[in-house]
């Protein structure tokens, strides 16, 4: 109980405020994911690996910024596990580490155009920024 | 009747039009969107952590604003209602959630008791869709509309409770009230791409592409929707079909918005 990534998994699911073992491993969280292909690790592989403690590669993949919090995870699990919300909890994990931010302002003016509404903008800030 | 109304960074924006028209509908059916003072932006996301607290506070100022005023929270924009919805469930459910909150509105409080009601909602169940109907000058006879609806004004279901999630039909019911005929396709109630368009354009331009094509396949004239950031990502990755706000094709079907078509 010494390992220190023992205390990440009892943050993350604490925060996230969902029970991974609930999981029965169907697949249709992963099978409905909008950015699917886009994932080095999918929903389901959040959910088995938060709960086997394996969170390492997860906080250094980029999979955690590709999560669109659609919740089409979410309202389709039939056990009802939440899989964006650990998602989510493991990419705060590693944003608010100190330094750690995904955007800065710095980035933004490359990204702008035209059209671009401030909606997308602060949501992407929230969602990569601490 | 007045009703509070929040209506977000974007609408006072970019997306102007979704507003400008919401009021003068509103007007029209005989509601008067007054805005609350001193709102701020609701941060377009919620975030799904329970220990987030400072994050979800300019929602909570806007419900208790409302709830101050005895009067339902309006929205428009997808994104604000999602976010104070989910919010106002948060104050209903999470006691320790609650209790952090109230540290910071003190000297005074919020309780989670605030109704809030998107726009769509109001003209279902406040205005009602028979008055709607009536208010028709303009019916958009023959015109094939595609609602789409995206992912936040419906997910997650249990907490959002517009509509059945998997199968709405709230835009569909209002398209056929005021006129027009409402095209179903697979696509409508998944997700544009979002905010991840400021990350990866390609994902958000793969994923609207899926949702314009499923409706030009179903044989759609024009898509309507409620979220300002749909809309650019349907349009940005070049839409067969129009895209425009369900504000506009309300405020044209009640003689509203003549004359500034094309």
């Amino acid at each position: 109980m010494s390992n220190p990534m023992e205390n990440v998994r009892e943050e993350i699911i604490r925060r996230s405020g969902v029970d991974p073992k609930k999981c029965m491993r169907c697949g249709k969280c992963s099978g409905t994911c909008p950015a699917y292909d886009e994932m080095e690790y999918h929903p389901h592989q959040f959910v088995y690996m938060v709960e086997s403690g394996d969170i390492e590669p997860l906080m250094k993949s980029e999979s955690v910024y590709r999560c669109l919090t659609c919740f089409a995870c979410v309202e389709r699990c039939p056990r009802g596990v939440e899989p964006a919300k650990l998602i989510e909890a493991v990419r705060l994990e590693v944003i608010r580490a100190s330094g750690a931010n995904h955007m800065t302002p710095d980035h933004v003016p490359a990204l702008l155009d035209d059209e671009i509404p401030q909606q997308a903008l602060v949501s992407a800030f929230r969602k990569y920024t601490k | 009747m007045k009703l509070s109304y929040f209506p977000g960074c974007t609408l006072k924006n970019k997306a102007a039009d979704l507003d400008r028209y919401a009021r003068l509908c509103a007007e029209a059916l005989g509601v008067t969107l007054e805005e609350i003072e001193e709102w701020q932006c609701c941060g377009g996301v919620f975030t799904t952590s329970t220990d987030e607290v400072a994050t979800k506070l300019a929602s909570v100022r806007a419900l208790a604003d409302a709830k101050k005023q005895g009067r339902p929270l309006v929205s428009v924009c997808s994104a604000c209602h999602n976010v104070i919805k989910q919010t106002n469930h948060a104050m209903q459910t999470n006691a320790e959630f609650a209790d952090k909150v109230n540290r910071y509105m003190a000297p005074e409080s919020y309780d989670g008791s605030a109704e809030v009601v998107h726009y769509l909602e109001m003209l279902r169940d406040i205005v009602g869709l028979d008055k709607l109907a009536a208010a028709v000058k303009n019916p958009l006879k023959g015109k094939k509309i595609a609602a789409y609806y995206g992912c936040l004004l419906l997910r997650p279901g249990s907490v959002m409770a517009m509509d059945d999630p998997e199968n709405p039909r709230i835009m569909e019911d209002i398209i056929t009230a005021i006129g027009a005929e409402p095209v179903i396709y697979p696509y409508r109630n998944e997700c544009c791409g979002g905010y991840v368009v400021m990350e990866s354009p390609e994902l958000a331009g793969k994923m609207s592409k899926k949702v314009t094509q499923s409706a030009h396949e179903k044989g759609a004239d024009l898509i309507v929707t409620a979220c300002p950031l749909c809309r650019y990502n349907l349009v940005k990755n070049g839409s067969d079909t129009p895209v425009v706000y369900f504000t506009e094709l309300l405020a044209q079907a009640l003689g509203l918005k003549e004359g500034e078509d094309e």
